[in-house]
């Protein structure tokens, strides 16, 4: 069925029938790693001028136009410098680390339901790839540190090793119960199964559930992206730049950039899995229902990613960091217990009928 | 976790948990409210307001030797600033004047070392010093930090 | 894959860097290693470098080593004259310049018998309070910076911008003031200044509750500092601690009380004490101190008299033979100044005794035992400015 359902996939249907399938498929991906590739430099303008308003002050505003064109400036600074290795590093998984986060990103963003026919690929099992290749992330950063020969590095991407493994139970369980309450794992089902008005919403449709499993999913996937308050292995006042103090040019800014995509694929999932994905918001009043279905549904997913990112923001300028045990107490003691009970409550829930 | 007396763990656990997460809100609260609010902003874009930058009257920028209407300064050359200068930053170089008494001949500041400490102007009897009210002083010659202040026309610009 | 760790042979010495116990070398264990915590690293608040004796993250000893800023000041001192000398003392403790110009001032006057006019006094005590409140401020910021909440350093900050227009407007200087002169200071208040100070009493009322809010009250603040670094009350006074880092254990001293200089005791304040000793308690009691030096300013404020702001004006300042010392509460604990002089215009020697020094020394105490994280949060309580240090 897929990719490309819409119209240009229909018109390369009818010229090429033969390879439609392959061309369709080239010009979605390629559209996919535009996207990937211009999202981080969107989203480090965003993160810095989000930033700057909660700390009272402005941003950067000289380069480009209220300092658009900042990001594309740093970008193209570390490009060109001067990629260094440090002595005794395991040359190839040293330069391996890097490509690892960025391509796991990339390979959850080709599922993520953008629009009705807006979708790479749909497998039906979605869910379970998503939490799969989450792990390859893991990977990365604990090669990253172990190839740099540095004692701090190597701290850095212990501690970060452990707090991601650990997260990724809790977010295993949340989706684990968005999984068990829709009755299938495929993205896009999950989206339409939140058809109707806005309380169809998974996180209103399920009364005070809804809202806990989304705080918990956003706990859990903040801290799986290791941002603060769960920054421990980048935490600069300790560790001066932890799992990726070796790293320069380029190399890093693989780092950095798969971190921000990173980001943005989480806070898709969180819009697919409570928001509603691309369904616009239907509030019962009809003129105003009518104009929000006018607008195409990508929009509708890219505003509600964004309002999820700009929650994450919200976390990172708010709060001190939590310490590493601290940070294991609250997965193992906190919210694992909790997801376990949330899991029976929402079963019960379904069995007596009162989803709403 | 320890088990207190009263009362139980679990209910103490608990409230933790409610006023932990209570107080989190409250914290987002008091960063949104700067978010929302653009007149809060206090920083200013520097190069471009430099038309509006007033600095203090008091501000101790750099020592100049201000000019009166007729171009006149006030220094007698008596060296009394040069003995009060903590770190010889000032030194006087009289000369006599065509009645052979002693006037001064350059006055050299040399603003690489001094410490805008103040002692000088505090210490002149003539007030023939101040400290001005320049600030952007950064020279890519260290000779260009030295000044002889009587022969500069009112202000180092 | 050599990782640089030093090991430590059963038998032998090994190569332990120098200032550490020499450990039985059979309870030893083979996961230790020594990391440098370098001059440069963002939260040692300047030039200090830490050699820490680690096993995993937990932190067995700890040798601090100084000196990255020492620049002779008290030698310097010995060469210029008293009244040069006070330019010197901005240096010791940035942070609080005024308070280390009021010590010095004091010594001075007490040698050569100087009385200081009411309103030099009420002048030097509103300037005193404010640099307090500066320096608590920056170090508010600065503390929540190191702990991960960064948003807290721009806070402290724009509150601090408002002192120190204040100061800037009072003696042209924003950080190295040289204002106070013995018998007063160089100059009188502008006319902006009491409607300055307060407009900057209402703003910090208010900023003060905000704090609480985003800090103080903050469930992972919390976590982070309570039962971190306790110091016990034996050990406060042994090592001789003083400022927030001793009442924090529970000690009730604080120079303005019990040593009183200028006309504090006038002056109706409290001195909030601390039991635990812990990290908490040292940062809570900071911000209370921030809280009572609001009350003395309101309180001078409302009875600031008229009159000359400077008592004698000497050309030369000559101190009779003998020792003289005086005792100030800086933002961080007790600067005392000890001149010895032999009547001539320069002093034979100037000492001073910093409070961070002593509040450093105390460091290896608290750390022990703790995680890596937990040293920043000690660092930060402890509140020592590097060059008072090293002087």
């Amino acid at each position: 069925m897929y990719p490309l359902q819409n119209g240009i996939g229909n018109l390369i249907r009818s010229l090429f029938p033969e390879n439609a399938m392959l061309i369709n498929s080239t010009i979605s991906i390629i559209s996919l790693l535009l996207l990937v590739s211009l999202l981080p430099v969107f989203l480090i303008w965003l993160e810095r001028k989000v930033a700057a308003r909660f700390q009272a002050r402005i941003g950067p505003m000289r380069v480009g136009y209220h300092g658009l064109l900042q990001s594309t400036a740093d970008g193209l600074k570390l490009i060109f410098k001067e990629i260094l290795k440090p002595e005794g590093a395991d040359t190839f998984v040293f330069f391996l680390a890097p490509i690892l986060p960025a391509s796991a990103t990339f390979l959850v963003m080709a599922i993520l339901p953008f629009d009705h026919h807006l979708q790479v690929a749909d497998p039906a099992g979605g869910v379970i790839y998503v939490i799969g290749i989450s792990g390859l992330s893991i990977l990365g950063i604990l090669l990253a540190g172990w190839a740099s020969n540095n004692k701090y590095s190597l701290l850095g991407a212990m501690r970060s090793g452990a707090q991601m493994i650990s997260f990724e139970i809790s977010l295993a369980l949340v989706m684990l119960l968005i999984v068990m309450i829709t009755g299938t794992a495929s993205l896009r089902e999950i989206v339409l199964s939140q058809q109707g008005s806005v309380l169809d919403w998974w996180i209103f449709k399920l009364p005070g559930l809804g809202a806990i499993a989304f705080l918990m999913y956003m706990i859990s996937s903040t801290a799986e992206l290791n941002r603060a308050p769960f920054d421990i292995s980048e935490a600069e006042s300790e560790l001066t730049g932890g799992f990726a103090t070796e790293y320069s040019g380029i190399s890093f800014a693989m780092f950095f950039f798969a971190e921000f995509v990173n980001m943005f694929v989480s806070a898709g999932i969180a819009s697919t899995f409570f928001l509603g994905g691309f369904l616009a918001p239907q509030i019962g009043i009809g003129v105003i229902d009518m104009l929000f279905l006018l607008i195409p549904g990508f929009i509708w997913f890219f505003l509600k990613t964004f309002a999820v990112i700009f929650l994450y923001m919200w976390f990172r300028w708010t709060f001190p960091r939590l310490r590493v045990d601290q940070l294991m107490y609250l997965e193992w003691k906190m919210l694992l217990p909790a997801n376990l009970i949330l899991l029976m409550a929402a079963g019960y829930f379904m069995a007596m009928g009162w989803v709403l | 976790m320890k088990k207190k007396n009263s009362p139980p763990a679990v209910l103490l656990y608990l409230s933790k948990c409610s006023t932990g997460f209570l107080s989190l809100l409250k914290g987002m609260g008091v960063t949104i409210s700067y978010f929302v609010q653009p007149g809060k902003i206090v920083t200013q874009q520097y190069p471009e307001n430099r038309d509006e930058l007033q600095m203090m009257a008091r501000f101790r920028g750099h020592l100049s030797m201000p000019r009166d209407e007729k171009g006149d300064h006030g220094c007698t050359a008596c060296g009394i600033c040069e003995k009060a200068c903590p770190n010889g930053s000032i030194s006087v170089l009289t000369t006599k004047d065509i009645s052979g008494r002693k006037i001064l001949g350059k006055y050299v500041y040399r603003l690489s070392q001094c410490t805008l400490c103040n002692l000088c102007v505090e210490s002149c009897p003539y007030n023939a010093i101040s400290m001005g009210r320049n600030f952007e002083l950064a020279v890519y010659d260290r000779e260009q930090l030295t000044f002889v202040l009587n022969e500069t026309k009112g202000e180092l610009q | 894959m050599d990782l640089h760790t030093i090991q430590i042979e059963p038998g032998t010495n090994g190569t332990i860097p120098e200032g550490f116990t020499r450990q039985d070398p059979s309870k030893v264990s083979s996961e230790e290693y020594f990391l440098n915590m370098g001059p440069q690293h963002p939260s040692t608040h300047g030039v200090l470098r830490l050699v820490l004796r680690l096993d995993g993250e937990n932190v067995l000893e700890l040798v601090p080593h100084l000196g990255y800023i020492h620049r002779g000041i008290e030698k310097v001192a010995e060469s210029q004259t008293y009244l040069q000398n006070i330019h010197l003392t901005d240096r010791l403790d940035y942070l609080s310049s005024h308070i280390n110009n009021l010590g010095y001032c004091l010594a001075i006057e007490r040698a050569m018998d100087i009385g200081v006019p009411e309103r030099a006094e009420y002048i030097r005590i509103m300037v005193c309070e404010l640099q307090r409140i500066q320096s608590h401020l920056l170090w508010w910021g600065v503390s929540g910076m190191d702990l991960g909440a960064i948003t807290t350093f721009l806070y402290g900050f724009k509150e601090r911008e408002l002192i120190t227009d204040i100061f800037e407007e009072l003696c042209g200087a924003r950080l190295t003031m040289n204002f106070f002169r013995p018998g007063g200071s160089f100059a009188d208040v502008p006319d902006t200044f009491i409607p300055r100070v307060k407009n900057v009493i209402k703003i910090m009322h208010k900023a003060l509750q905000e704090y609480d809010t985003l800090l103080t009250g903050n469930i992972i603040f919390q976590e982070r500092t309570k039962g971190i670094g306790i110091l016990s009350r034996e050990n406060a006074l042994s090592y001789g601690c003083t400022g927030a880092v001793l009442r924090a254990s529970g000690v009730h001293y604080d120079v303005r009380k019990d040593d009183p200089y200028s006309i504090y005791p006038s002056f109706d304040f409290d001195i909030p004490t601390g039991s635990n000793g812990d990290c908490f308690d040292r940062y809570y009691l900071k911000m209370e101190e921030m809280a009572q030096s609001l009350r003395i300013l309101e309180q001078a404020v409302a009875r600031f008299p008229e009159g000359v702001y400077r008592s004698k004006v000497k050309t030369a300042y000559k101190l009779p033979e003998g020792s003289y010392y005086s005792q100030v509460e800086t933002a961080r604990g007790l600067l005392g100044t000890y001149i010895v002089a032999t009547g001539k215009p320069q002093p034979y020697r100037v000492k001073f005794r910093s409070p961070s020094f002593s509040n450093l020394s105390v460091l290896n105490e608290l750390a022990s035992g703790h995680k890596l994280a937990d040293l920043v949060t000690i660092l930060a309580t402890l509140d020592f400015v590097v060059p008072d240090i090293d002087r």
